[in-house]
């Protein structure tokens, strides 16, 4: 029995000035797990995050989110629209407001407190449980922390509150092997509290571990769709998709 | 990089403090070439007053480019109705202002101050609206049509009030200056500075203790993630736009009172010294829009006592020094 | 051979050509078609400020640089002339020291703020820009002994170019040829050699790689192009046209003052008239002057007459004061920017390369 799809994308095409990134994609997110969109750097994988949060106007196809119409051609919404329906976006670049704490950076993206002591108390432990140097440096401005850290706060700000769907890009670049094992544990307890996410990575191990669902893309199409398991247990499959016999990688 | 991190000490965050050093250096500076330790007192509280100023005036036009990388060149308007306002209001309540009272006096320029800062509101609702929004995300567009609308707002001040300068007399009891040992300080200049930290306080306030200022510094820094957060900082500008120019009007009755004369050209004349302003202090940092108009305001008074006729050039020389320093000014904000 | 003057760069729309001919042509009869002072001085201003503006969309237009302290090098080019002339003994000595000193005063600063745009981002380089200009118009008015402050300076100009200078004691074609007619046509002939040197420079490899840099900065110097290089020469250039635009306004007025040459309202009317005329054309400039300064000239006389006509209704008689010309010019620059950002010659050509 499949489960139902929280969000997908037919024919989606998007074009940035001249250039035509999108050719046709077309990706089913289904409910309640973690989806890992892969492919090589170029292949269009960004580009299909932005499209679904709005920040890039798909010029052709439709996108569907729990049966609403989000993005194409005739839509109107925009980010915040997409936020408040419960899409949370965490960008490649971490999108961290370096001259905010790490307390205000986590309070704006919680829409519900009005100041700091209105956070959810429980859920900020919960999180802090996987990433502890986000209490550490609580008080301190989000541009003095290293890039793992960063990109812990990014993480950190799209749960913060309950959402829907979680769209994330590369959360494990540059990321010490320790902290990936974090931020693993934190996406499978997500994934256990039926949160739906669509993650964007290169690194397959990482895949491997997080992902029920699987989606390569190529040259701006997705070509080949499937669960997670089979793709990695056939290393043809990987090296033909892939280029590159990722058991080998650690 | 590694499981190391959550070992590693606090660093220890250190504000940067030179800029505000700057400050101080500039006073020190011209302590010795003043030679009288009293006229320094006096030139240095006048050039604290006249900074104060400029600070409320520039702050709105700061905000306002570093959230939306909107450049509006009329702010001077904002300033110019403000002063002109406060002529009108004041004149208006002569009885109060000639009393010898200092209350009636102040409770003549409080409604000045209010009609200033509303007028100038109401006129930059309109000027966001019909001049500035077409231009979003244009910046020579911008710049021209800003301009434009500032001819626009010029003109209409003159057919309102003439073209000629009007005498803007301070109140009573808020003339001359009172003895501090040897040093004269003007009343007025007191009132200014009092309205300036009232106002420092205020922004400070808003910025750093609400969530509204919360998202106008993270707005500054990365409009686009503001957004994909669920916030529409659509809305958020428009009133920015309207604060800011609030608060050029409510700087206009200042300057206009510190004048005692008000002009049409008046929002021409200001508008250089604002863009020294935020170009020392960098585009987007209220703080460092406080450090820029405190150097401009004293490093005025301090020429204009030394050498008048190099006024202008010292405030142009020292954006220029401080730009060689620091190409974006003294505190840029990260990520532009 | 038309073809090869323009330097490549017609018109390109049969509308726009007419135009341009018919402003040469009125140009070229002005002082016959038109006699008397007040016509010869709008089109002799015409005249100088087509090359004034020209320069400018060098800047502007065509390399994408903004500048507010344009009139700067304008004024240096007319207080050049003004100075030397009273300095030495009036005559072409004089006006030839004048130009060459003011030329050689544009260029150092024009060199000193290029530098400046090294280390600053452009926004900034247009502020910093309005900051020397109006600095410089302070100055100007306190070095009283040299440039006669805020009265400006009256001088004397060659044997030639007087008013009493008669050559020839038939009038000519009705009119009595004086030295103010030798003046205008010797400004003619100037400005048509400006012009057309201005359409080579811009039309030359040159000016292409400046228009490459104006679309895209980054591209540019990825392909090998020292952005810096060219923008500082472009810099230079503009304000040596403006410096000789300047001279020559000079030589007309018999006068320089600084509201005359510097003022701020100078700067933004360069800027109307660009806008509207048409950026990156050099004919927009043609177009733009003509009609601005023949509107500022006679515009009041409009305004007098609708003004009569309303004076019954006051607000309206207010808005149709004659001193209010600058209001509806203010207001048909912001309708240009939103509606024409091409300007006159822009739109014109558009319309001809639907056809």
């Amino acid at each position: 029995m499949s489960p139902p799809l929280l969000l997908e994308l037919q024919g989606v095409q998007t074009h940035i000035g001249a250039y035509h990134i999108l050719h046709g994609v077309d990706l089913a997110v289904p409910s309640a797990g973690v989806t890992m969109l892969l492919g090589r750097n170029g292949a269009g994988k960004t580009t299909t995050l932005r499209t679904i949060m709005g920040l890039w106007r798909a010029s052709q196809g439709q996108v569907t989110f729990d049966g609403t119409p989000i993005g194409g051609p005739g839509t109107r919404k925009s980010p915040p629209d997409m936020a408040r329906m419960g899409i949370a976006y965490v960008p490649e670049n971490m999108g961290i407001f370096a001259d905010l704490s790490v307390k205000e950076n986590i309070l704006l993206a919680a829409r519900q407190a009005r100041s700091a002591d209105q956070l959810d108390t429980a859920r900020l432990e919960w999180i802090f449980g996987f990433f502890p140097a986000l209490k550490k440096f609580w008080l301190h401005p989000a541009g003095k922390l290293s890039g793992g850290q960063k990109q812990m706060l990014a993480v950190a700000r799209a749960i913060i509150e309950p959402r829907r769907l979680l769209l994330i890009d590369e959360p494990s670049k540059g990321l010490a092997p320790a902290i990936i094992q974090n931020m693993i544990d934190a996406f499978i307890e997500l994934k256990q509290a039926s949160t739906t996410i669509l993650l964007v990575e290169q690194n397959f191990n990482f895949a491997r571990q997080v992902g029920d669902h699987v989606a390569v893309m190529d040259n701006g199409r997705v070509v080949h769709a499937g669960g997670m398991h089979e793709l990695a247990d056939d290393d043809a499959l990987q090296t033909s998709l892939l280029g590159l016999s990722l058991g080998s990688h650690q | 990089m590694s499981t190391v991190d959550i070992d590693t000490p606090l660093p220890r965050v250190r504000a940067d403090l030179r800029p505000v050093l700057l400050v101080l250096a500039l006073a020190a500076i011209a302590l010795p070439l003043v030679g009288s330790f009293s006229t320094w007192v006096t030139l240095t509280l006048a050039g604290l007053a006249m900074g104060m100023i400029i600070f409320i005036v520039a702050s709105g036009m700061t905000l306002v480019f570093g959230l939306m990388d909107v450049l509006n060149f009329g702010h001077g308007l904002f300033i110019a109705i403000g002063a002109y306002m406060a002529a009108t209001v004041l004149s208006g309540m002569a009885d109060w202002t000639q009393s010898g009272s200092l209350w009636m006096n102040l409770a003549a320029v409080l409604p000045a101050m209010i009609v200033g800062m509303l007028v100038a509101g109401a006129v930059g609702l309109a000027f966001e609206r019909v001049i500035v929004r077409p231009v979003y995300g244009q910046h020579l567009k911008q710049i021209l049509i800003t301009m434009g609308g500032m001819i626009i707002g010029e003109e209409i001040i003159k057919m309102i009030w003439g073209p000629q300068t009007l005498s803007l007399p301070l109140p009573e009891a808020l003339r001359g200056a009172f003895l501090l040992g040897d040093a004269a300080i003007e009343k007025f200049r007191i009132v200014a500075l009092v309205v300036g930290v009232l106002v420092l306080g205020g922004m400070l306030w808003l910025l750093n203790r609400t969530k509204l200022g919360l998202l106008i510094r993270a707005g500054v820094e990365d409009r686009e993630m503001v957004e994909s957060l669920g916030y529409r900082i659509r809305h958020l500008f428009v009133g920015v736009f309207v604060a800011g120019s609030m608060l050029a009007g409510l700087g206009g009755v200042l300057w206009g009172m510190y004048q005692q004369s008000v002009v049409p050209q008046l929002g021409a004349q200001v508008n250089v010294l604002i863009f020294i302003v935020i170009m020392i202090g960098g585009l987007g940092s209220t703080v460092g829009c406080l450090i820029g108009a405190l150097l401009v305001g004293l490093m005025a008074n301090y020429t204009g006592f030394l050498l008048p006729k190099a006024a202008l050039f010292s405030n142009i020389a020292l954006m220029v020094a401080i730009l060689l320093w620091r190409p974006q000014g003294v505190y840029p904000v990260t990520n532009r | 051979m038309s073809f090869r003057l323009l330097s490549g760069d017609p018109p390109r729309s049969p509308l726009l050509a007419l135009a341009l001919i018919a402003i040469v042509a009125l140009l070229a009869t002005a002082p016959f078609l038109f006699p008397g002072p007040k016509s010869l001085a709008v089109a002799a201003k015409i005249l100088v400020f087509v090359i004034l503006v020209a320069s400018y969309d060098l800047l502007l237009g065509y390399t994408g640089i903004v500048s507010f302290a344009h009139t700067m090098f304008f004024g240096i080019g007319a207080y050049g002339v003004a100075i030397a002339s009273i300095r030495m003994e009036p005559g072409w000595t004089a006006v030839f020291a004048g130009v060459g000193a003011g030329l050689a005063v544009s260029l150092a600063f024009a060199l000193l703020i290029g530098l400046a745009s090294l280390r600053v981002r452009a926004i900034f380089y247009a502020m910093i820009t309005l900051a020397v200009a109006a600095a410089f118009q302070t100055l100007v008015s306190q070095l009283s002994d040299l440039t006669g402050g805020e009265d400006g300076l009256n001088f004397k100009v060659p044997q030639m170019l007087r008013p009493a200078f008669r050559p020839f004691s038939e009038p000519v074609f009705g009119v009595t040829i004086d030295g103010r007619i030798i003046t205008y046509y010797l400004i003619a002939a100037v400005c048509v050699v400006l012009f057309l040197m201005l359409l080579r420079i811009v039309n030359s490899p040159f000016g292409r790689v400046l228009q490459a840099i104006r679309e895209n900065p980054f591209r540019a110097e990825a392909i090998g192009y020292r952005t810096v290089l060219y923008r500082s020469l472009s810099n230079l250039l503009a304000a040596a046209f403006a410096t000789l635009a300047g001279a020559m306004y000079a030589l007309w007025l018999r006068y320089n003052g600084p509201d005359t040459s510097l003022s701020f309202e100078i700067m933004l009317n360069i800027l109307l008239m660009l806008v509207i005329g048409g950026m990156g054309t050099m004919y927009g400039a043609v177009v733009g002057a003509s009609l601005f300064v023949f509107a500022q000239s006679y515009l009041q006389d409009g305004l007098h007459l609708i003004h009569d006509a309303v004076t019954g209704v006051a607000p309206l008689a207010l808005l149709f004061e004659p001193d209010r010309w600058l209001l509806w010019l203010g207001i048909l620059f912001v309708v240009s920017v939103y509606y024409f950002p091409t300007g006159i010659a822009g739109r014109l050509r558009e319309f001809a390369r639907r056809r």
